[in-house]
């Protein structure tokens, strides 16, 4: 066999940073895929944004704090346009995230001066991580534990934000929309928010994997959707079984991007397919993984419980 | 208190499934009042309750509420007069949040949601007392999510939160029917003890005419989208099975075609 174990092990270190990346923006695909129960698809160009707008901010000579902040709010804005064609003009939300996905193509192009990509050097600009730092560094500038602390920082302050009276509302709107009207929720405003959040943090981690990379490409959101999908399924599936609070299922997702990404460096590892394939590959792991619950529902069922729980 | 204006609606204008729900219907009511709501398949009954709770706008007419023309106001807007309990029970509540969640939902009806917590240690102790009179154990289940409940549990819980936060009006859309007659017996007893305690204006849509009488103090029967017999007080006592069933017959030139409402 041809296979090196050792470039296997070289790999994984990077694989886990991506993997921790992508977890981030699996957050921001959970809100609006689990908790609003809306598949928003405005995350494509949202993953390209958030790079954009900060990698562009920070060759400007902005610091990478306030670019990363500005990334933020330029993805709450993409999830407005989306929340406001789908609950004022009547859209249905996965189109009107396709609506916003296109244009948010034309619009990273004028972010980007019309280039479809810029590079941004690791000696010049002061950047929160990179993938040069992976290994031969002081730990605190290792990728893979500053995108942990980022992920710890930020499950936290969603498990602050659904406990409020208006992160509750948030929740109420995607378990049952007319109960969360008959309780005097606007649930229109409810959506746009959870989609601006949603987006917001996407685009945040959009301006980590910039970094990482070291460049911004006008392609890099393209599949995002399946990705955020892939980890937040996979990190259901794998830990699903353990009873945890939400922060924990926060805490599932984003491994689920680890998972994700361990997996796919393996399969390539393993020289089965190439690196032209991962599309292909992305989207056969989520369509199983979607697939499964609703197979095992419809072949493996086992004498059905009476007198149980009625889920509807 | 409540005061409909000759209000219409029509569904599928235009088209050949065009339905004329509700035609220049007029209804007024009294502060205190418990009106029950009769009526064959398609008499608009429920048509009536979602245009008072503004799920759909009406077509023509107008909607008072404590003297405030509501008739524009939004769904959501409109819910800080209203507590409501529907036919489903799975409408009335959100399935994967816990009973206090729901509770605490309910208890901030009508008022701004801001960041501050959702739910506070000392409503804990309120909903536990006020889980209690519901008698079915839930007070001792805060943090079981709503889906595990049955029909009957999660009907008595929406009913408590319709009302957890005093309503102007309550309006009630066969809230038994989908429950086994026990239950729906023990449901609707709660909900005149509750309707008793607070003196709260009811409206109540019933399939069961038995029912119909045996409670409230006031009882419509609608046909066709509009009222056509509003009876109240001692005369509304008296009242028996046959006496309604000859009044829609009456009416309608024909016997009653709903089987169950006789049979129940």
């Amino acid at each position: 066999m041809g296979l090196e174990i050792t470039s296997l092990i070289n790999a994984l270190p990077g694989a886990c940073a991506q993997g921790l990346i992508w977890g981030i923006m699996a957050i921001g695909v959970y809100i609006t895929y689990k908790i609003l129960d809306l598949a928003d698809l405005t995350v494509d160009g949202t993953m390209c944004t958030g790079g954009a707008v900060c990698i562009v901010m920070m060759v400007s000579g902005h610091s990478v704090g306030f670019s990363m902040f500005c990334a933020f709010l330029a993805g709450t804005l993409a999830g407005l346009v989306t929340g406001l064609l789908h609950t004022a003009m009547g859209i249905p939300a996965i189109l009107a995230g396709i609506l916003t996905q296109l244009s948010l193509y034309s619009i990273n192009l004028r972010i980007l001066g019309g280039k479809a990509n810029q590079a941004i050097s690791l000696d010049k600009y002061d950047l929160l991580v990179s993938l040069r730092w992976i290994r031969d560094v002081p730990f605190y500038k290792n990728p893979i534990f500053v995108v942990a602390v980022a992920i710890v920082l930020l499950i936290l302050v969603m498990y602050w934000f659904f406990g409020t009276e208006q992160g509750c509302s948030i929740r109420a709107t995607g378990a049952n929309p007319n109960m969360s009207r008959a309780q005097g929720i606007n649930t229109d405003h409810t959506k746009i928010l959870g989609l601006m959040l949603s987006n917001g943090i996407v685009a945040l981690s959009s301006a980590f994997l910039a970094q990482y990379n070291g460049f911004v490409d006008i392609n890099m959101g393209r599949g995002a959707i399946v990705v955020g999908l892939a980890a937040v399924i996979i990190g259901e599936v794998i830990f699903g079984k353990i009873h945890g609070n939400f922060a924990f299922r926060l805490f599932a997702v984003a491994l689920g991007g680890v998972i994700y990404y361990v997996v796919m460096q393996i399969v390539m590892w393993l020289g089965l397919l190439s690196t032209n394939d991962n599309k292909l590959l992305s989207a056969i792991i989520v369509a199983l993984f979607l697939a499964i619950p609703y197979l095992k529902e419809k072949y493996f069922r086992k004498a059905a419980k009476k007198g149980g729980a009625n889920h509807a | 208190m409540l005061e409909l204006r000759k209000i219409s609606k029509t569904f599928n204008a235009g088209t050949v499934n065009e339905k004329t729900a509700l035609n220049e219907l007029s209804l007024s009511l009294q502060e205190g009042e418990f009106v029950t709501v009769i009526g064959s398949n398609g008499a608009g009954k429920s048509t009536m309750l979602n245009a008072v709770a503004g799920v759909f706008p009406v077509d023509s007419g107008s909607i008072f509420i404590d003297g405030t023309d509501v008739t524009k106001l939004a769904e959501h807007k409109r819910a800080r007069y209203l507590g409501r309990v529907f036919q489903d029970p799975m409408t009335g509540t959100a399935a994967n949040m816990q009973i206090e969640e729901n509770l605490a939902l309910a208890a901030r009806r009508g008022a701004l949601r801001t960041l501050k917590p959702g739910i506070v240690k000392k409503e804990r102790d309120l909903y536990r007392e006020q889980l209690k009179i519901l008698e079915l154990g839930l007070e001792d289940r805060l943090t079981t999510k709503v889906g595990l409940l049955s029909g009957g549990q999660r009907q008595a819980l929406t009913l408590l939160m319709a009302t957890l936060k005093k309503p102007r009006l309550l309006l009630l859309d066969e809230h038994t029917a989908a429950l086994d007659p026990k239950t729906a017996a023990k449901v609707l007893e709660v909900t005149d003890r509750i309707i008793e305690r607070d003196h709260l204006t009811t409206l109540m849509i019933t399939h069961n005419m038995k029912d119909a009488i045996l409670h409230g103090n006031r009882l419509v029967m609608m046909y066709e989208g509009n009222i056509i017999y509003d009876v109240a007080g001692e005369e509304k006592k008296k009242l028996k099975v046959s006496d309604l069933l000859q009044k829609f017959e009456e009416v309608s030139g024909g016997s009653f075609a709903n089987d169950r409402m006789i049979l129940s």
